[in-house]
């Protein structure tokens, strides 16, 4: 790889850095493929959350618009359509390439295990995008075409689109976590899965966990950013009643949300230890077999620690055989090690800190939720300066929880694409070039970079109209009309 | 009676046909509604101010179910034939991902150019959605024409002709579209433009037909046989009902004749396939198709659900009916 006839006017010595990081750029195929993926859907899934977490918001806001008729249901009705409708967009433009990605990229996975995604796939399509198109387009234009009933219903279908949605594809990766109700044959001399019990592989046993955590993942994310939005126009402007029904609506849910999730993970949790162990192990960065502690908090002290964290070697604060109790419910029992699996490990560094994120976020979260509760109980929620930063600096922090979570959830998968079936390397196209596959991935790192962008600039100008309806007022069109609500900015 | 449930025997014997019919009528549903979209993007370009306002708002509430048909011709294919769909798709690696970025343009194109009010960022977004209603049907074209002619690239002269072909044919159906849901001056050039494309797309398809001739000596039984005959005696029908029609007035008509011209190619696609699904892996319906227990259960989820399906396109056509109003929306 490295020529001996190197231009003389460089040091060698730097000319071979600059191979070597060149030779490291160019990815092989299947790296480049999981690249791709992982970063395509880690965009993908903010938009996905958005929708789910948002969609129910909607609901509310438009039965209250129609049920009393106040205009700052109205406002905020408009104002996060808006959002949803940009989200929803983008939500497309990054899911049909990630449809298309196991064919092009994951052919052998896609052979392998046609018969068992390849259902649930369509039945997402046939159930969920359908509606969700369908109904979102009386949503966004058909407030005058239709009436106030058939409003109201579509705003419903469109939230019972995403969450179908949500249903199926997590149908499809928790059987990838867990599969069942399966069989393995031979067809043309390729393995294939065979589906031989649908309930069994459908309501696999990772399903429910995951289904549950993700809902909630992705109500905690919206509710966050609405939050955190609402913090902004009450901080800007302390009598606005439009943003000050939203911010204690969101804390109301954010307290309940966010609860329930610390509680669940937890559960969840043990549940990994026993379906994935090495997944568990990874997640501990535990090598050797033996009682395992658990570390709430880990600092890494030096580089080392961060690309390569090993529960021994960590500076933590741990509960001792805490771990051992959640894997087994049995404080000295054994867990095995990452050094005693028969396969490689997933890379340890994303698993073991991507769960710590996660789970320090969720506590924060429920924090927040906490402070909130009792500002709502003991007044004084609009004058809390402190609170108010702090939710405005929380807004984004639900989808960065929701991504780390995916990450434990996938990297700690590895090496298997379809747990103790198929290898991620089996998986990958047999006849993709390492050419093509580093064209699309440069493509889509530097698309979904731009698309975010686009996405961040959009809603920031959504924010800032808004502010500048609070300087100008409500226009003379907006008269309040129903009384009590006249003090709407 | 077998169980519906079977894992030994498909509800009815000839199921993996019916399947292999309905990957079929999901890509005709994705080639007449999406052209409806991917016309009126192309008719896009030569309209100014207002008129662009109005064929947005015609647009805005129906692309995006539109567009769905794709994705359901997509997980119908993988359904039911995941091997083709993992080769078609890891064979044109490139072109897949050309496709997916001309649709992107399409989709952020309509979206993004109402955000904002000055010049360069509108006309920025007009020419993405105008580029990607152009290349997502041309682009499409060349993928259907490879899978269909069994070509391991694209890159081959079958391929893009009907790539051509598509995007000709989507503007007659753009044209037809705009003929219901436009008035006056705007609906009379809109139409004009239908009258020309429908005459190009005439000439396309019989080039198409005289280059499967001479390029694939395999194919000349099949394009000289009673069916081929009969495609193309509905698609001359077809084309002169919307010449007819378009000059008398008579404008649902005319979107009766642009989905006859459409019906008729993808008929003479499905004509061309039958019995292989995947000409280049040499495969045929039954060796590709699942075994019967995942069929079974999805022949259970299309049954139920085409129907609701067609019924959501009936209520959003019905609400969404009439000349469109730029000044209607959220
Ligand atoms: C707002 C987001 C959010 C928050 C606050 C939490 N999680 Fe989570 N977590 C997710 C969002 C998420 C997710 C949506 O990203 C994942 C990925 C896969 C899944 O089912 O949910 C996930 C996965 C996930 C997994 C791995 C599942 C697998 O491997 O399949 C575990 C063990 C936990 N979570 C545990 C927790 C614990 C103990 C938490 C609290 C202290 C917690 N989560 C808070
Ligand atoms: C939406 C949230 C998700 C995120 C953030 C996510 C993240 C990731 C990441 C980071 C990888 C790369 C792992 C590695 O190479 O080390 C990956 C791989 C993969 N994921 Fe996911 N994933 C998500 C959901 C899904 C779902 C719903 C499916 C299936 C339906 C899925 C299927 C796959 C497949 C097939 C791969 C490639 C093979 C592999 O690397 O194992 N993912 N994902
Ligand atoms: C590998 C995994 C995934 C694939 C292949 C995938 C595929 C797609 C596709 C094709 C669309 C566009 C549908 C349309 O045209 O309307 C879409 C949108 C959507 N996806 Fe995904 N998706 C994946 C992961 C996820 C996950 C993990 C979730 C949520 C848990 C999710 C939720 C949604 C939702 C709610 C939409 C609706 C569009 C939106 O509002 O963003 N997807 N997805």
């Amino acid at each position: 790889m490295i020529p001996t006839r190197t231009i003389q006017l460089l040091d060698p010595a730097s000319v071979h850095t600059v191979y070597e990081l060149l030779a490291l750029a160019v990815l092989t195929p299947e790296l480049a493929s999981r690249v791709q993926f992982g970063w395509a859907i880690t965009i993908h899934i903010v938009f996905a959350a958005l929708s789910i977490g948002l969609a129910p918001f909607i609901v509310y806001f438009v039965v209250q618009e129609i049920r009393t008729g106040e205009r700052r249901y109205e406002r905020l009705r408009k104002f996060w359509t808006k959002l949803f409708a940009v989200g929803f967009i983008m939500g497309t433009v990054t899911g049909i390439p990630m449809a298309f990605m196991f064919g092009t990229n994951f052919a052998a996975f896609s052979t392998v295990a046609g018969e068992m995604i390849g259902g649930p796939l369509s039945f997402e399509a046939k159930m969920a995008f359908f509606l969700e198109a369908f109904a979102l387009g009386i949503l966004l234009f058909g407030r005058e075409r239709v009436s106030d009933l058939a409003y109201a219903v579509s705003s419903f279908l469109v939230a019972l689109g995403a969450w179908m949605s949500a249903f199926w594809i997590l149908v499809v990766n928790s059987w990838m976590q867990t599969p069942r109700g399966y069989e393995i044959v031979t067809e043309d001399g390729v393995q294939i899965a065979q589906l031989t019990d649908p309930m069994a592989a459908f309501f696999n046993p990772r399903f429910p966990w995951m289904y549950v955590h993700m809902q909630s993942a992705a109500v905690i994310s919206v509710t966050l950013l609405v939050a955190g939005v609402a913090a902004y126009f009450v901080w800007k402007n302390r009598d606005s009643q439009v943003w000050g029904t939203a911010l204690k609506a969101a804390i109301v849910v954010l307290l309940v949300s966010s609860v329930f999730q610390v509680i669940h993970g937890d559960l969840y949790g043990r549940h990994v230890a026993d379906t994935q162990p090495h997944k568990f192990a990874a997640m501990e960065a535990h090598y050797e077999t033996g009682a395992a502690d658990l570390h709430v908090v880990a600092v890494p002290t030096d580089l080392e620690a961060l690309t390569d964290p090993r529960a021994e070697n960590l500076y933590t604060i741990s509960i001792p055989y805490l771990a051992s109790f959640l894997a087994e419910g049995d404080f000295s029992a054994e867990v095995t090690g990452l050094n005693d699996f028969e396969y490689e490990s997933p890379p340890v560094a994303w698993v073991f800190w991507s769960f710590r994120v996660m789970v320090g976020l969720g506590f924060w979260f429920v924090f927040l939720g906490l402070w909130g509760a009792y500002r709502l109980w003991r007044g004084g929620l609009y004058e809390d300066e402190r609170y108010l930063q702090a939710l405005m600096v929380s807004a984004p922090l639900g989808f960065l929880a929701t991504i780390t979570g995916w990450y434990v959830a996938e990297i700690g998968r590895q090496p298997w694409i379809i747990q103790d079936v198929l290898t991620t390397a089996d998986g990958v196209s047999t006849d993709l070039g390492q050419g093509e596959a580093m064209v699309t991935l440069v493509g889509f790192v530097v698309g979904y970079v731009l698309l975010f962008g686009v996405f961040c600039y959009v809603f920031k100008r959504l924010v800032d109209e808004e502010a500048k309806r609070h300087e100008t007022g409500i226009d003379d069109r907006e008269t309040p009309d129903s009384p009590g609500v006249t003090a709407d900015d | 009676m077998t169980s519906l449930l079977s894992d030994t025997e498909y509800v009815v014997d000839s199921l993996p046909e019916l399947w292999f019919g309905l990957v079929v009528v999901s890509l005709g549903g994705y080639l007449l509604l999406d052209g409806f979209d991917f016309g009126l993007g192309m008719l896009f370009a030569d309209a100014t101010g207002e008129d662009r306002r109005t064929m947005l708002a015609a647009f805005g509430p129906i692309w995006k179910a539109n567009e769905v048909w794709l994705v359901l011709f997509g997980t119908v294919l993988f359904a039911a034939f995941p091997r083709v769909y993992a080769n078609l798709l890891s064979r044109h690696y490139l072109l897949v991902f050309a496709i997916v970025l001309a649709l992107s343009l399409r989709g952020l194109g309509s979206k993004l150019r109402e955000e904002r009010e000055d010049e360069t960022w509108v006309r920025f977004w007009d020419a993405c959605f105008v580029a990607g209603s152009a290349l997502s049907p041309l682009l499409l074209g060349t993928l259907v024409g490879s899978w269909v002619l069994g070509e391991p690239s694209a890159l081959a002269a079958g391929p893009i002709v009907v790539g051509l072909t598509v995007v000709a044919l989507s503007v007659v159906l753009g044209a037809a579209f705009l003929g219901v849901k436009t008035e006056g001056e705007l609906r009379e050039n809109v139409l004009e433009r239908g009258r020309i494309a429908v005459g190009v797309y005439v000439a396309l398809f019989v080039l198409t037909a005289v280059a499967l001739y001479a390029l694939y000596p395999g194919l000349r039984p099949v394009v000289v046989s009673a069916p081929t005959v009969l495609v193309v005696a509905v698609t001359l029908a077809s084309a002169a009902t919307v010449l007819y029609a378009s000059l008398d007035g008579h404008y649902h008509l005319v979107v009766v004749g642009a989905a006859g011209v459409a019906g008729a190619l993808v008929a003479f696609v499905a004509y061309l396939l039958y019995p292989s699904v995947d000409p280049a892996a040499s495969l045929t319906v039954s060796e590709a198709v699942v075994s019967p227990l995942p069929l079974n259960l999805a022949s259970i989820f299309a049954v139920t659900f085409l129907p609701i399906i067609l019924g959501y396109f009936f209520v959003l056509f019905s609400v969404f009916s009439g000349p469109a109003d730029p000044a209607e929306g959220y």
